[in-house]
């Protein structure tokens, strides 16, 4: 086979634009998983796409990263469409981590990246890499004796191992505890410190708000909106959330009436109120639920985070939709 | 920032490299590929050793005129084992095939000495063998006289026992079982777990990845044949008459054929359970009609012609032809062929049906 040295790889697109997607469908016998769906990731951009489960967040990944052809739409990555001859040279360039992706648990951290950075024209010495995941305590430890967290690790390791230009990352950090998450964000940071791209995906809003630049809310296969995570926080217009339990019926009307109250939704079994004056709001409140002679059972409030703005804009809770 | 890193290694050896240590590193796997067919030789070839001549059994029915006297004729028999029961006791005994054959001696009669009836299970040879040593026997020691000088000399040739019949279908049922498990296994796990679909997420060459299997049969294949033919060597004396080279020749092509066939087998079941099912499916007509472990000349001749065309058949025949009759390459061209042709179809189509998400 023919190895290209470095010089020749293709050059990133002039306009800056890392991916572009336009009018993405794509449907699984009776399901539609991606309906229909625009988007453009600026080089150097953190871009998330945060949604619930089943949003097609995957899907869309899949399609980007050229394991799952489209049905209809147009997909450029790094300038370069699917299929048009170069996919070889753009995989060269991609680092990929799939979700629930399960390396071979016999061979070790080393073994495994050794493998991974075989396939590349051009690749970092797995030393280096183990370093910047690190790993390198469990150089020589199985796979199969690692903890979530590593597993996770080393599968960002297998992206970054090619030095891509740019990173696909799906639900990187789901299932993992703060700390090892707190790690993974590191990683994903300081690639980005070297002028990476990257295009994640989650459905925890913390990390899409501290990770993103730009972030992309779906829901049922669409984007409902995508902004700054800051701006699109903004437009809610709200100050605070306020959460609480009642024994008992209200109006939603009714709350929604209140003074300093946006809006209430209903998620289960609790009242979520979007609060743009806490002072006013908070005493009419409770004016009102002794009026219907509803026992109060808890109350929290907190200030409004992406979680809400999925909350406004599908009356449903990001983790339980 | 951007280094030139040391010549990176080809992605050929490594996927062999790390598909090797995945197998050394699965204790069970190496016992079923090198314990198990050893085994399976000791414990045959333990049963089916060559003993000496079994004795006949004759069972003289008590209670008629003649029955003392012809226990008597019989006594100083050689190879013979003689019992005296009463009728009943002596039918079943031939029933239950604890005697070869039953005399019956009936009443003295003026014109003859003696007479008896034989009773015996025609399709059974030892059955026939005892009537014919008792009737030598009773003859003999009646008087008669023969007219033929003839002179014993017994004869163990080598490579007639049953071990020797058995090592080369050991090897050829181990480089089946091996090859077929061994790569359908893999792939399809790979599959379920997501890996193959992160490999193609790579720029690596998909016929890098199905080469890599091979490339790791053809070195697994070395120690296979050499421990089980080693052990018939050792323990038998199973003596290899052909050339190595012809040996590893054939031996290299039968684990092609059926790494063929393993990944053609695997290229789209998505579960280890789905692939068992297949793999089983393929394997056990070979198991039963290829001859491993006992010649297929006992099929009705109808069928011998199918049977010859499996795959499994080919090595089995190919392997003793070099191991027992010491045939030289060429002596075994069809069976060759009959490899080949497996291993050039099941490669074709698995490539083309190969699923790799």
């Amino acid at each position: 086979m023919t190895r290209k040295p470095h010089g020749d790889r293709v050059p990133l697109p002039a306009n800056g634009v890392a991916v572009r997607c336009a009018g993405l469908v794509k449907r699984y016998e009776d399901v539609t998983a991606v309906a229909g769906l625009d988007l453009e990731v600026a080089q150097g951009e953190c871009f998330g796409l945060l949604g619930p489960n089943g949003a097609g967040k995957t899907t869309t990944v899949e399609v980007l990263e050229g394991l799952t052809p489209p049905d209809e739409g147009v997909v450029e990555v790094l300038g370069c469409r699917w299929g048009s001859g170069r996919d070889h040279e753009l995989r060269e360039r991609l680092g990929v981590q799939l979700q629930e992706t399960q390396l071979g648990e016999k061979l070790t951290v080393e073994e495994t990246l050794r493998l991974f950075a075989s396939f590349f024209a051009r690749s970092r010495p797995v030393g280096e890499v183990i370093a910047t995941v690190e790993l390198e305590e469990k150089r020589r430890a199985r796979v199969g004796k690692l903890s979530g967290g590593q597993k996770q690790r080393l599968a960002l390791a297998c992206a970054l191992v090619s030095d891509p230009d740019m990173l696909f990352l799906d639900e990187p950090t789901t299932g993992l505890d703060p700390q090892a998450r707190l790690r993974v964000w590191d990683v994903v940071e300081r690639f980005r410190a070297r002028g990476g791209t990257v295009l994640l995906t989650t459905h925890a809003m913390e990390e899409a708000s501290r990770l993103c630049d730009r972030v992309a809310i779906m829901d049922r296969g669409r984007i409902l909106t995508l902004g700054r995570p800051a701006a699109l926080v903004a437009a809610l217009g709200v100050d605070q959330i306020v959460e609480f339990r009642a024994r008992g019926e209200v109006a939603a009307e009714r709350l929604a009436a209140l003074p300093g109250v946006r809006g209430a939704v209903r998620t289960d079994d609790a009242w979520q109120l979007s609060v743009r004056r806490i002072d006013e709001a908070l005493p009419a409140l409770l004016g009102e639920l002794e009026r219907c002679g509803v026992a109060l059972e808890s109350l929290a409030t907190h200030q409004a985070t992406l979680e809400d703005v999925f909350v406004s804009l599908t009356g449903r809770a990001l983790r339980d939709a | 920032m951007r280094e030139r890193p040391a010549p990176r290694p080809h992605p050929l050896v490594e996927l062999t490299r790390a598909r090797l240590l995945e197998f050394v590193r699965e204790p069970e796997a190496v016992f079923w590929v090198f314990v198990f067919p050893v085994l399976l030789a000791l414990a045959l070839g333990i049963a089916f050793r060559t003993r000496p001549p079994e004795r006949l059994r004759a069972v003289v029915v008590r209670g008629t005129p003649g029955a003392a006297r012809v226990a008597a004729l019989l006594a100083g028999a050689p190879d013979l084992d003689v019992a005296v029961l009463d009728a009943a006791a002596a039918a079943r005994a031939l029933r239950t095939s604890r005697a070869d054959v039953v005399v019956d001696a009936g009443p003295d009669r003026q014109d003859v000495p003696l007479a008896v009836t034989y009773r015996y299970d025609l399709t059974r040879a030892e059955g026939r063998a005892a009537r014919l040593a008792v009737d030598d026997a009773l003859e003999r020691a009646l008087g008669r006289r023969d007219r033929l000088a003839a002179r014993e000399e017994p004869v163990t040739a080598p490579g007639t026992r049953y071990i020797d019949f058995l090592i080369p279908g050991l090897v050829g049922l181990n480089l089946m079982g091996s090859g077929m498990w061994g790569l359908g296994f893999a792939v399809v796990q790979a599959r379920t777990r997501k890996l193959l679909k992160r490999f193609a997420a790579t720029p690596m060459r998909r016929s890098h990845y199905l080469l890599s299997f091979i490339l790791s049969r053809l070195v697994g294949l070395v120690l296979e044949v050499a421990v089980v033919v080693g052990f018939g060597w050792l323990l038998f004396g199973v003596a290899v008459r052909g050339s190595i080279l012809a040996l590893a020749a054939v031996a290299f092509l039968g684990s092609l054929t059926f790494a063929g066939i393993g990944l053609l087998v695997a290229a789209r079941p998505r579960t280890v359970e789905g692939v068992s099912g297949w793999m089983n499916l393929v394997q056990l007509p070979m198991w039963l009609a290829s001859g491993s472990f006992f010649s297929y000349e006992r099929f009705p001749a109808a069928a011998r012609p199918l049977i010859r065309a499996l795959p499994l058949t080919a090595l089995n025949d190919a392997l003793r032809a070099v191991i027992n009759d010491g045939a030289p390459l060429a002596a075994t061209a069809h069976e060759l062929l009959v490899m080949a042709a497996w291993a050039a179809v099941s490669f074709a189509l698995a490539l083309r049906l190969f699923r790799w998400q």
